[in-house]
């Protein structure tokens, strides 16, 4: 899904510009969502951790074909049914048609970018069945009419303020509601829907072969109802969310609280496989796995990018990320935003329409570091720059200027005098008549060149 | 020790004076400074924008110039570059760069010999008290992406500033990157330059905002400059030499890198 419209420079321009408050909510919570991960990653030998994780990440990854058979093995004898989409439309299809055999009217969800990916609810809302998000950020976003802007924190971008606005505008509320009378607002209507509903769709954070088990990590509670209460199950996720072992899980299931929210474990963890299968037993009646390829078999195949598939979606790098701070991830115009976004979104939807994502970064490298499953994102924001030079997606003049200076810097006679004059007439304001630098002198005062060179020093001596 | 300064294009055309006072530091430090008169830019502009085959152009020059093996006589024993991002560029992309290349083993031994200022003196050297010039100084860090993240010198530029007598004060944002990036602050102007905003409206009460990157410098003083903020940066080198030297041999028209006020 496109969240739409125009391009990364000016999108960001317009948010920092005309709407100062996204960029300090962002700014506010992502520096916290930080700050607890350094402290959770203390806590442990977060770098071993770490290596396990790219480790059974890559395996897997390598052996995914061996591990999807085993999954879809399992899971079949454990009573649940799998679907296997190529891509969105087809998930779509298959969502659309079971809420179709099941006569579903009513749909409560669990917090899922795949859904998102695969823009899943206007397609049952086509049917005319009512859909509930039930994770509180989601469902501020579902009255709101807006795509998550974090992988994890979808309001992220929101106030307090707006968001006792839209309780007093929508649910009738005083508009000066603390954020657990505002909870409790929306636990109400939710409440009923999921009274209501026939069928509980949710993603999954990992999917064990060996046991053919859906696991889901969360804080709220809804994933757990949206599981366990209505009569069918769908859950939607992505092939590259396998990993072997049950034994693995119990790592993956700490280090990625560890790594979102700092926490030693989420305080839901929800793992399927089946329906109930005894009178006795709570859980819906059918459990149906929507396995999404989608982009996932190209990215594999590429020679960088396919370590991008190792990402847990625990937003680790969004909270680190100075570039998503300034903006969150609206800016990006594709579900998956910030760093892993852009190394992840060109493999997706391809790199011509995913431009110019992978120069939306300095490169400064603290996704890296942040990073649960060592994915060497500005290495892969690299090679899809080479990408993108070598197809002829950045704009000529940008080519022409790093020619140009590759010739030039090359021939040391030439370098000397163009360096002399070009920092000269840079310092005179020159530079604004640039094209490309012209927007960038707006917001700086023009660097000023030294009077001599150093060069020239140097030959005059130094003392 | 023999030492090759490998001066950079900003250095040399706007921190003149700092290169200077790398090799005044260089040379107080005992080691005999050559300038090989042919370097050029070390290709991380091309490198960065993804143009590889430029970058890798650049690289070689820079071998030609640098790089002659240990066993010359004339060689220097290390490259000194007053700058983290383009000694990274040596350091880590070179040898990336010219993987799969004809010679690998040149780029190998180039990227080991070549060092950050505060990387060389620290490490290579073994120095970490350089005077008690700066004292009664309050100086704030900020330490470019590369040297920090790339290099991992997390510590290096604060102990050789409290070496020279400053008190280097805590900043909040101290490792958030400052938003230039290269081209990414002319492709991303709004996004970089707020990305500055966020180091300047953190500052703590400083004299001075001291960093190893002019880059990171004439970006993060452009915009303090063009919002009014008032803090003086000054580049690492001249830092440290006035530690050494203090005020009273720092000519007063020299005390400051020439592209900051």
């Amino acid at each position: 899904m496109h969240t739409g419209m125009k391009d990364y420079p000016s999108r960001s321009r317009e948010i920092i510009r005309g709407d100062p408050g996204v960029r300090e909510a962002v700014t506010g919570a992502t520096i916290a969502f930080d700050r607890k991960r350094l402290q959770g990653y203390a806590e442990v030998d977060a770098e071993a951790w770490r290596r396990w994780a790219e480790g059974v990440k890559s395996h897997t990854l390598t052996h995914l074909d061996d591990y999807l058979a085993e999954a879809e093995a399992r899971l079949e004898a454990n009573g649940a049914e799998v679907h296997w989409a190529a891509d969105a439309a087809e998930a779509r299809r298959i969502v659309t048609g079971l809420a179709d055999r099941y006569s579903v009217t009513s749909v409560v969800k669990g917090k899922s970018m795949v859904t998102e990916e695969i823009d899943l609810n206007p397609a049952l809302e086509a049917e005319g069945i009512e859909v509930y998000e039930t994770d509180l950020g989601e469902y501020i976003l579902q009255l709101l009419e807006e795509p998550p802007s974090h992988i994890l924190g979808p309001a992220i971008h929101k106030s307090l303020q707006q968001v006792q606005e839209l309780f007093a505008d929508r649910l009738g509320l005083e508009p000066d509601g603390d954020p657990d009378t505002l909870a409790s607002a929306a636990r109400q209507v939710l409440r009923d829907a999921f009274i209501r509903a026939d069928m509980g769709i949710t993603g999954g954070n990992f999917l064990v072969a060996e046991t053919g088990t859906v696991a889901l990590i969360e804080n709220e509670g809804n994933i757990r109802l949206t599981t366990s209460l209505p009569r069918v199950h769908v859950a939607v996720v992505g092939i590259e969310k396998l990993i072997p072992r049950m034994t693995d899980l119990a790592g993956f299931l700490q280090l990625t609280a560890r790594a979102a929210t700092g926490q030693p474990i989420g305080c839901f963890v929800s793992l399927v496989q089946g329906p109930a299968t005894h009178p006795d037993d709570d859980g819906p009646e059918a459990v149906h796995v929507v396995l999404v390829d989608n982009g996932r078999t190209d990215v594999l195949a590429h020679e960088h990018a396919w370590e991008a598939l190792r990402c847990l979606r625990c937003g680790a790098c969004l909270n680190a990320c100075p570039v998503y701070r300034q903006t969150g991830g609206h800016a990006y115009g594709h579900v998956y935003s910030g760093p892993i976004g852009s190394v992840l979104d060109p493999g997706l939807v391809g790199l011509h329409e995913a431009m110019p994502l992978p120069f939306a970064s300095s490169l400064c490298g603290a996704c890296e570091d942040a990073c649960p499953v060592r994915i060497p994102i500005p290495e892969l924001l690299l090679e899809w720059r080479r990408e993108a030079q070598e197809e002829g997606l950045t704009p000529w003049r940008e080519r022409a200027a790093l020619k140009g200076l590759a010739g030039v810097a090359t021939r040391p006679g030439l370098y000397r005098v163009v360096g002399k004059i070009g920092s000269r007439l840079g310092g005179t304001g020159m530079a604004r008549a640039l094209p490309m630098l012209g927007e960038w002198a707006a917001d700086r005062a023009l660097p000023k060149p030294s009077r001599r060179t150093f060069r020239e020093l140097w030959r005059e001596g130094i003392e | 020790m023999r030492v090759a300064l490998f001066v950079t294009c900003l250095a040399d055309h706007y921190f003149a004076e700092a290169a200077a006072d790398t090799v005044r530091l260089l040379r107080h430090l005992g080691c005999d400074v050559a300038f090989p008169a042919d370097q050029t830019c070390c290709g991380q502009p091309a490198y960065n924008a993804g143009r590889h085959q430029e970058a890798r152009r650049m690289a070689r020059h820079a071998l030609d110039v640098f790089g002659g093996a240990p066993a010359d006589p004339t060689a220097a024993d290390a490259v000194v570059v007053p700058s983290g991002s383009c000694a990274t560029m040596v350091k880590k992309f070179y040898p990336r760069l010219l993987a799969g290349g004809a010679d690998t083993s040149a780029p190998a031994a180039l990227a080991d010999r070549t060092f950050d200022l505060a990387e060389f003196i620290v490490h290579r050297l073994g120095v970490t008290k350089l005077g008690d010039g700066l004292a009664g100084r309050r100086v704030a860090v900020h330490q470019g992406c590369h040297a920090l993240r790339e290099l991992r010198l997390e510590t290096e530029p604060a102990v050789l500033l409290e070496g020279a007598g400053a008190e280097v004060v805590p900043w909040e944002a101290e490792e958030e990157c400052c938003g230039f990036g290269g081209l990414f602050s002319v492709k991303m102007t709004a996004v970089s330059a707020a990305m500055a905003d966020r180091k300047l409206d953190t500052l703590p009460e400083v004299d001075w905002v001291v960093s190893g990157d002019g880059g990171c410098v004439l970006h993060l003083d452009g915009r303090n400059r063009a919002r009014g903020t008032g803090v003086e940066f000054v580049h690492l080198a001249t830092a440290l030499w006035r530690g050494v030297a203090g005020d009273a041999r720092v000519p007063a028209d020299v005390a400051r890198p020439a592209g900051v006020r």
